[in-house]
Formats: C-alpha cells, structure tokens, sequence
C-alpha cells in the first residue's frame, strides 16, 4: 500500500476549519508521549502548558500583552508576502521604531506635554518605515535581494541600540549601567485594565488587524498586492507598477513593525535597555504563516505563539520541566500547526500498488 | 441532615489536614536566570547556589528555577508568577531584572526577593554581588609571573563599571610582579557568544598575547587557547576541562553560602533588606586550583599568598599609589579606593592599552 498526497481542484473548506483542530490532537498527543517518557506526568503538563497560564484576569492579560508586538508585526508582514516581498527584517526595523519614538524621552525626560506619546508613536512609525526604505530603495534601484538586506539591516539597528544605550542614553543617574533613564508617565501607554500589565498598545493590536482586514479583502489596493504575488506578470499588464507595490508593502511592514517597537518600550518595558525585543521580529514570520497570511488568522496565531511562550514559563515553575524540553514542545505545536495545513490543498490517498489513481484515470 | 453533617465534618478534617500540611510545607526558593543552566560560566554558578541549598536543607526547601528569561518585558511576568506560585525568596540573577523586580516586590511585600548586581532595594529587596575584583588581582599576579611577550589579551564584554574594575584589578596584580607587561583589550559586545569571544581570542594571539583572561561567559576562548598553545583564564566557574593545559586557574563565583544564608533567615523570620558585596574573605570567591602543570611551584606559592593576602586584609587590590593611564595619581600611597569609587569605575589604570568605548 502506498500513501500519495494528491492536489485538490479547490481549497477544502472543511479542511481550513479541521487542521487546526487535528494539529491541537496531534501535538497532545505527542506531548502526552514525550512528557511520560521523560517522566513527566502528561495530563498535568499539558494543563500547566495550555490552561494555567490563561486560567484567570491576569494571565489573559499577559497573553493579550505578549501577542500584541507578534500580530502587528505579522499584518504588516503578511501583506508583503502576499505580494511576494519578502521582509526579513522586521525585527530590526522594530527596534528603530522604539528608538526613535524613544528619543523623545531622552531628549525632554521631564516634559509633562499630553503630546508626548501620540508625538513618540508617530516617530515610532516613521523610525520603522526609514529603516524599511533602505531595503525597499535598494531592491527598486538595483534590484537588491531584499531578504538579504533587509535581515543584515537587523544587525546594524541592534548595534544602534547597543551603541546608544551604553552610551549618550544612559540614566546619568544610573551608575554607568546601561539602561536609559524610566519613562515618565505622558511617555507611557495607559493601562487599559487595572491591576495588570494590559496596556493600551493592545487596542493598536485589535485596529491593526481590523484595518489589516478591510484594505485585504475590501479595497483595490488589498487586491492589487495579492494579483502582483500570485500572477506578478498579469498583474503588470493591468497597471499595478511592481516597484510601487515593492514600496507600499515594505514601508506598510516596517512602519508597523516600528509602531510595535515604540509600543513595547512604552508599555510593558518603560525604558530602553540593551535589549527590547526578544526576537518578535522573527517570531511574527511564524506568526504570519500559522495565520496563513490573513489578519484575523494572524490575531489567532498571535496568542497561540503567545500562549506557547507563557506555558513554557509555566511548566518549568510548576512542574519544573527544563526549558528545552518545554521548546521542543513549542516547537512540535508550531510543526503539526503548519504542516497540517497541506491537507487544504492536498487530499491524502491510500493506493494498493499496481492500481492507477484517481486522478490519472479520469 | 445526616449528610450535611458528615460533610461538615469531612469538611473540617479537610482544614485541620490541610493546615497540619501547611505547617510543614515547604519554603520554596525561586530562581530567574538569564541563561542556560548549562552555559558553563554565570547562570550555571547561580544554579549551582541553587543545589547547594537544596543540599543544605533538603525537604525544608522546594527550589524552582526558570532559565533563559529575557530581559525585556517577560521578566518580570515571570518573576510575579514564582511570587504569585508561593516562593517565599526569589532571586533575580541579572543586572537588566533590577526594575522588573523592584515593580513585582512592590506587589508582594510579604515575599522576600534577592536581586544580583544591582543598585536598587526595597524592604523587601536585597542586593547582592561579589567582589570578583579580587580575584583578577590574583590571576593578575599570575599572568604578570608567566608572561615571556609582556602582553596580555583581555576579552571585555561591556564597558560597564563591573568590567572595567575587573581589567584595572588585573593589570595592578599584572603589573605588581611585572611592571613592563601591558593589557591589550578587545570588546565584543556580548556576554556569552562562543563565536565572537574566539575569533577575539585568535585576535589578541596574533598580536602578541601568550595569556588571555576573559570577562565573557563562553570556554571558548580558552579552547582557542589550547590550541594556540598559549595560557589563559577561567571565568565564572572552573573551566580546566576546556583547556587543560592552557587553564591557569580561574575565579570561581560561589554563590552557594549567601544562597544557604538568606534561606535560613528566611527560615527564621531574620531576613532583612540590605546590600553585600562579599569576596575571597566570605567565600562569594573561591579560586579553581592552581594548574600544577602549568604553573611554577612558587607561583602557585604567590598566588596562594595573595589569596590569604586578601582574605585577611593586608592586601587591598587598589591600594595607593594608583596611576591612570596619563600618569595622574588617582590614589595616593597609603590609601585604598573607596568602595563607592569602585562601584562607579570609568577608567583605566596605566599599562591598559587602548581607550574605554563610548
């Protein structure tokens, strides 16, 4: 008996739905065997995992707080692969996000202008839209790979940061260490419920996968981008201009990216310090695909990852599962997730050898 | 009726049971690392406290510990849920945990928390660092012994005040014994990058350098030592077993005395907020042997001296005269430099190569 993966004509609508559902089966399932051969007991790992991070106000809350930097990067990273653009390098263009809108602090650390934050916001975006506009300029003008470019780009925001943080943004008050001094409170995102960490930033999270949604599915220029990804030449033929489109979807990603940068040390970090992102930049790639590419399948895939981060913590505080063990885990749900998701295009067929298939017999 | 009564009574044993098991509940410890357990140098000696107490108290503790936490806003999720999970004391082993700590203890001020190399407390914060200075002084006096180039390759991560006391402890103990070596200084920006901190060790060789110290946490340097054929220095833990031969000794950060402390005075309801900064004389730092097939036997004699030195006093790293590097006398002879000068280090001493970054 051989086992074939044969193309569907169509999508499977019953498949779109059903994926996710045996991917979570799937990843139980192998959790239930990894955590009992390693000597864990299963059944309370995988709720230490799963349940107890989100069990009450405060762990939702954390949840909401970690996702929100992974979707609104991942709507703007989306759009660019849509359009076959691919951005690598959102992890950088985020933290030139943060450190633009930063550096208002830095500059005025004792105005008490109610204009600060939308003022540092704005500086956020447009900080993560300059660093996008190298790789954008370079693939334009000299048809320059922009995953190299803009991935190298990461490197160089990084050492930015480091460079200013150990230097001309240290607290004058902070003995040498490197850290800038706390943001005052007109420079920090309100919190939206009191008693957590839930910060406004997490409504930015919500308007940008909403907006994400209408210009995608509603608008010409949602349109526009998915034609030039999936048929670049017949989309040339009605007027899209591809180098437009290059510009539009890398300046889009990286002014959101930097939007979640300038969120992140205003909310939940409050200062700059050498380091800002623990590699959202790269986790809302994950993200984007889990969410295959659609705003609302991104706000999914945003707390799924989250959630996978918080349980990580939590199997090693409750049950004191080593950190590995709790990433290969993580990294088993992220595996079953995507490769589920070739049963919407493909059907599984069982053939006898020496029978013809289907498909070729039709 | 019956049942409401036999309900109430289940009910109350339950209470009375669960009480008598509270009485003997466990104290449980937390510990937040910023790297791996096995990263052979900072965390991996953090964990090793962490066994130590467990070894001390047995099933009088319940020790958890949650490793590479990030930085940035993570940490301090993390620190509240070993605060919300019940740990009676938390220790926060990185200087970045400073603020995410200070924010969570306000919160808990019935949890007593223990934060590594920082500068803010609270009634219910301590802050604890060793003196690691003391033990560059002493591998200082080594490398200035063993050295036939005069130069010394040194491996700096950031130009904090920690690593800058660190190279200017080294070079005054490299220079006590060996006024003409000088230190040649390379920074790579990073704690922990094997990478980096070999190709800067391969670096410094190529010019000149027949010792290397680190003040990074990878054995990588010392691998590129052996190698190389030349000597250098552990950091953080015993690292012999990267480099045999090339290992000298190393400064060992033996965090497992404090760790038993402030557990027993938790323990005993005497734990109280305040600021250490212990060194040999406390056994916060303890040197790896002495390599016997590297080292001369009256080296290994020095080193022992200034060990003892140390650890009664007589000796003070900084002791008067200093110079900088320009020649200004920024300690006079007769006097030592103050523990507050110390703690906000931001120069070199003479015989350092090279210019702080900033």
């Amino acid at each position: 008996m051989r086992i074939k993966l044969v193309p569907r004509q169509t999508h499977s609508k019953v498949m779109t739905w059903m994926t996710p559902v045996m991917a979570l089966v799937l990843s139980l399932l192998s959790g239930t065997v990894m955590f009992s051969l390693l000597g864990y007991p299963p059944l309370e790992s995988l709720y230490a995992f799963f349940i107890s991070p989100i069990s009450d106000l405060y762990g939702l809350s954390e949840l909401f707080i970690k996702a929100t930097p992974l979707a609104i990067i991942a709507v703007g990273l989306a759009m660019g692969f849509r359009a076959n653009v691919w951005n690598i390098g959102a992890e950088g263009q985020f933290t030139i996000g943060a450190l633009t809108g930063s550096a208002l602090v830095i500059y005025f650390p004792e105005s008490d202008n109610v204009l600060m934050l939308p003022a540092m916001l704005i500086l956020g975006v447009a900080g993560g839209m300059a660093w996008a506009s190298i790789p954008a300029f370079l693939k334009t003008r000299f048809n320059t790979n922009e995953i190299l470019t803009s991935l190298l780009l990461v490197y160089v925001a990084i050492l930015i940061l480091s460079t200013l943080v150990h230097g001309p943004w240290k607290d004058p008050a902070g003995y040498n260490f490197p850290e800038s001094v706390i943001f005052q409170d007109v420079a920090t995102l309100p919190i939206i419920v009191p008693g957590t960490r839930l910060h406004f930033g997490a409504i930015f999270a919500l308007l940008v996968v909403a907006t994400g949604w209408v210009l995608f599915s509603r608008t010409l220029a949602g349109f526009q981008v998915r034609v030039s990804g999936l048929a670049p030449h017949a989309a040339r033929y009605t007027g899209v201009r591809s180098d437009r489109m290059v510009w539009y979807v890398l300046l889009g990603a990286g002014g959101l990216a930097g939007l979640a940068g300038i969120i992140e040390v205003a909310g939940p970090i409050g200062q700059v310090q050498p380091l800002i992102s623990p590699g959202y930049g790269f986790a809302a790639i994950i993200v984007a695909f889990l969410g295959r590419l659609h705003p609302l399948g991104i706000l999914f895939a945003s707390l799924v990852l989250a959630l996978s981060y918080l349980g990580g913590e939590f199997v090693q505080i409750k049950l004191g599962l080593p950190l590995g063990i709790a990433g290969v885990f993580q990294g088993m749900l992220l595996f079953f997730l995507l490769s589920c998701d070739v049963l919407i295009n493909y059907r599984v067929e069982f053939r006898r050898p020496g029978t013809k298939s289907s498909a070729s017999s039709a | 009726m019956r049942k409401v009564l036999f309900a109430a009574i289940a009910a109350l044993f339950c209470v009375a049971g669960s009480t008598a098991v509270l009485a003997e509940d466990p104290l449980k410890v937390g510990f937040v690392y910023i790297g791996p357990v096995g990263d052979h140098g900072w965390t991996y000696q953090h964990n090793e406290g962490r066994l130590a107490v467990e070894q001390a108290f047995g099933d009088k503790v319940q020790t958890t510990f949650v490793e590479f936490v990030p930085e940035g806003q993570d940490a301090e999720r993390v620190i509240r849920q070993l605060a919300v999970d019940g740990h009676n004391l938390i220790f926060t082993t990185s200087f970045g945990y400073m603020n995410p700590t200070i924010k969570v203890a306000k919160n808990f001020p019935d949890v007593r928390f223990e934060h590594c190399s920082g500068y803010k407390r609270a009634d219910n914060v301590s802050t604890y660092l060793a003196r690691f200075y003391e033990g560059r002084y002493v591998i200082g006096r080594i490398a200035g012994a063993v050295t036939k180039s005069n130069t010394v390759g040194y491996i700096a991560s950031f130009p904090i005040p920690e690593v800058v006391r660190g190279i200017n402890a080294f070079t005054l103990g490299l220079r006590s014994v060996n006024p003409d070596a000088k230190v040649k200084v390379v920074w790579v920006s990073t704690w922990f990058d094997p990478g980096k901190e070999g190709d800067a060790a391969k670096a410094l060789i190529d010019q000149g350098a027949d010792i290397l110290v680190q003040h990074t946490d990878s054995p990588a340097p010392l691998q590129v030592a052996e190698e190389r054929g030349v000597h250098a220095f552990g950091q953080a833990s015993d690292m012999a077993a990267f480099g045999p031969n090339a290992h000298l000794s190393a400064i060992v950060n033996n965090w497992g005395p404090y760790y038993v402390a402030r557990t027993q005075a938790v323990m005993d309801g005497t734990w109280e907020s305040g600021d250490v900064w212990d060194g040999i004389a406390d056994d916060m730092i303890v040197m790896a042997e002495f390599n016997p097939n590297s080292l001369p036997a009256d080296v290994i004699a020095d080193a022992e001296a200034t060990v003892e030195g140390i650890r009664s006093g007589a000796i003070h790293p900084f002791a008067g005269p200093i110079m900088d590097q320009e020649g200004n006398e920024v300690v006079a002879a007769g006097e030592n430099l103050s523990d507050g000068d110390l703690l906000g280090m931001g120069y070199y001493v003479m015989g350092v190569d090279g210019s702080i970054p900033n």
